[in-house]
């Protein structure tokens, strides 16, 4: 059985080539002279003269968009990244880049790009958390002639560790948010376990008021490093919840920070867990307005 | 001044307890108040207080037009679920010994297994825009949605701080069971259970088995409340109202005190144990049956220690030579409890208890003249030492 991502990677990449994209300007030297300056490259055969050619490695630079550019609505990349950010993989890195010239280009040519999905393999699991490989060709042409490709391939993942499955965003019990706990959602959000702080005093979960009753003294936050051991736990088997599956643990945490929190132990097997397992946090993205704070276990 | 001994509970009356009870909470509620103010030897028009729970679907003035009670000049709910059963004789009280009403009764009717369960997610608990669901909502997300969850984790703390067991647990449910059983009235009449079958079933919220969860149920219970110098003149012998008292702790919230210094305690229990020794002035030893609310049994271990019957920690042991039984020191839930007769909410543990005082209960401990009953734990809650006149 395969899962959505699979299916739309193989719906995608069934499309095979993308239109051409016509390049916005021909080859021309006023471009190449500014990129041998930058890169400081002083070979004369890209200096103006009778048969100056273009540096190979300019070639993506002739089919670059622009600054406010957009992708073009059958760009097979396009689509793909926009499918992994729905399920939760919001973060991108590129991992490879390998070119092929077949020829070298020169001033008044007018090249044009296509692109295809080669691949798309996942979930890994990673460094950087959970993620899929995305692997694009590109193939620039003058006319019908290929003069250069691409192999392109980047890395989108969750961020902050990653987690085995997406949260069931239609079932998922959302929170009720007050004035005085939107931070902590706000930092969810971004990776962030926020702790309610009060000049030196933490305080988890978070209200309007400071240990000391001062009507004067206004709130603010640190964020929590993260790290913790479990204070206590339990494996739920029935009922079910809503967006979990069972049987799965719940641990309250005592964070380094000297508070404690709880969350989903997202990756342990129920008799691996016991009080004073070190975890960390890590971030459930449900969807683009909730992201829960988790726990796994530490490394 | 003091509420002790100026009120009393004179009349006591019930449902069936079923798992489908086949009519309307109303009509169960109309049913048991009915019911109770009759072995009151009194008429509806005799009431002129109620009191329930938030949580009832039954409003006061519903069951007045039910029985005809013609005008009502106290009416008053109490809040954190189960935490309420014995406040609502507490208030019951409070309006008596002040003037403020004659007859108040207290009721409680639901129909939670047929009906709403409440051992099942509750998302209008996640959703509800106030604080409680602020409160919930670092919990209820992340997974930590049903009691016996909320209980379990602290279970499980108690069980690493005090190195007790789930067998530990399991005598709590062995012992409410062996009473159901010689109880024709409780769902599990005939039906007792021993340790091995404890621990034999399965796991709900692991520390907690099955059999450490009570049962839920359809049923009401109402108990009538009046002076205790006009309880004295009413056919049944009345249960003096000694002590009644609520109580809150640090750190306080529903079902999930997990920010506070000690996991593995009932602080909000042992506000409560506090007023109910002093205003009764009775030691431990003078208490001859303790109704302890039990909805989870790793709770009645915890009443035990924060109500100063053990020290803290002790409770596994307090409870492993038979103490519990009804002939040993400290009889525990003659009726069966939730766990063996039915769950209304604590308030067939309080009906219980002046079935001892009067000497009518099915399985009587001889001589009982006071009886602590306790309400619902995990949440603000309440108690009462209840002493035959």
């Amino acid at each position: 059985m395969s899962t959505p991502i699979e299916e739309a990677a193989r719906r995608i990449a069934a499309q095979g080539e993308s239109r051409p994209r016509l390049a916005r300007d021909p080859v021309n030297q006023a471009m190449i002279n500014n990129w041998v300056e930058a890169m400081g490259d002083a070979n004369p055969r890209y200096a103006p003269g009778e048969d100056t050619v273009a540096p190979p490695a300019m070639i993506q630079a002739w089919t670059m968009p622009g600054l406010h550019g957009q992708r073009a609505g059958d760009d097979p990349l396009g689509a793909m990244m926009s499918i992994l950010d729905d399920a939760g993989y919001t973060s991108v890195v590129a991992t490879n880049s390998e070119q092929n010239y077949h020829r070298y280009l020169r001033p008044g040519e007018h090249v044009s790009a296509t692109n295809r999905l080669e691949s798309v393999a996942g979930p890994k699991r990673t460094a950087l958390g959970e993620g899929w490989f995305v692997t694009t060709r590109t193939t620039w042409y003058v006319g019908d002639e290929v003069v250069a490709d691409m192999l392109f391939r980047v890395l989108k993942f969750r961020p902050g560790g990653g987690t085995t499955a997406a949260a069931e965003p239609a079932a998922v019990l959302r929170p009720v948010i007050s004035k005085d706990t939107e931070f902590f959602w706000e930092g969810t959000r971004l990776g962030e376990l926020r702790i309610q702080r009060w000049g030196d005093t933490l305080r988890h979960p978070p209200g309007p008021m400071p240990p000391d009753g001062d009507l004067d003294a206004k709130p603010g936050w640190v964020v929590a490093r993260g790290t913790g051991t479990v204070y206590s736990y339990l494996v739920h088997h029935h009922p079910q919840v809503p967006g979990k599956r069972t049987p799965f643990v719940v641990a309250l945490v005592e964070l380094d920070e000297g508070v404690r929190v709880l969350g989903e132990l997202l990756d342990a097997s129920p008799d691996e867990v016991h009080i004073g397992l070190p975890v960390e946090a890590a971030f459930v993205r449900v969807d683009d307005e909730l992201t829960l704070p988790a726990w796994k276990v530490r490394a | 001044m003091t509420l002790s001994g100026k009120a009393a509970i004179a009349g006591i009356g019930a449902t069936e307890f079923s798992k489908d009870s086949g009519r309307s909470e109303l009509r169960l509620a109309a049913e048991c108040v009915s019911a109770a103010v009759r072995d009151a030897g009194l008429t509806p028009s005799d009431v002129d207080g109620l009191v329930t729970f938030t949580m009832d679907g039954n409003a006061e003035i519903a069951v007045a037009r039910e029985l005809g009670i013609p005008e009502l000049s106290f009416f008053s709910r109490i809040h954190y679920g189960g935490g309420a059963a014995a406040a609502t004789v507490q208030q019951a009280a409070m309006a008596v010994a002040t003037g403020m009403a004659d007859v108040v009764v207290a009721y409680r009717a639901f129909n939670e297994r047929s009906g709403m369960r409440f051992g099942q997610v509750s998302s209008a608990a996640a959703h509800q825009v106030n604080t409680s669901g602020v409160d919930n909502s670092f919990h209820y997300p992340m997974g930590l949605a049903t009691p016996a969850a909320t209980v379990a984790l602290v279970a499980q703390r108690y069980l690493h701080t005090y190195g007790a067991t789930s067998e530990d647990f399991g005598r709590v449910a062995v012992v409410d069971r062996k009473h159901a059983a010689t109880n024709p009235d409780a769902w599990f009449h005939g039906k007792p259970i021993t340790l091995a079958e404890h621990q034999a079933s399965r796991w709900v919220a692991e520390p907690l088995h099955l059999l450490d969860c009570c049962q839920e149920s359809d049923g009401g219970v109402a108990l009538v409340v009046t002076s205790a110098e006009r309880a004295r003149d009413l056919p049944n012998p009345p249960a003096l109202i000694t002590a009644a008292a609520q109580g809150s702790g640090p750190g306080q919230y529903i079902m999930t005190s997990y920010y506070r210094d000690d996991l593995a305690a009932l602080p909000e229990m042992g506000v409560v144990g506090g007023q109910l020794w002093r205003q009764s002035g009775l030691a431990r030893s003078d208490i001859d049956v303790a109704v302890l609310y039990d909805h989870f049994t790793p709770y009645v271990l915890m009443q035990l220690e924060e109500l100063g019957f053990c020290g803290r920690g002790e409770a596994k042991d307090f409870v492993r030579d038979g103490a519990l039984e009804l002939d040993g020191a400290l009889p525990l839930n003659p009726h069966g409890g939730q766990l063996g007769e039915a769950y209304i909410h604590g308030m067939n543990g309080i009906a219980e208890a002046v079935r001892q005082l009067r000497g009518t209960a099915v399985n009587q401990v001889g001589g009982a003249a006071n009886v602590l009953v306790t309400a619902g734990t995990g949440v603000p809650t309440s108690g009462l030492i209840l002493t035959a006149a």
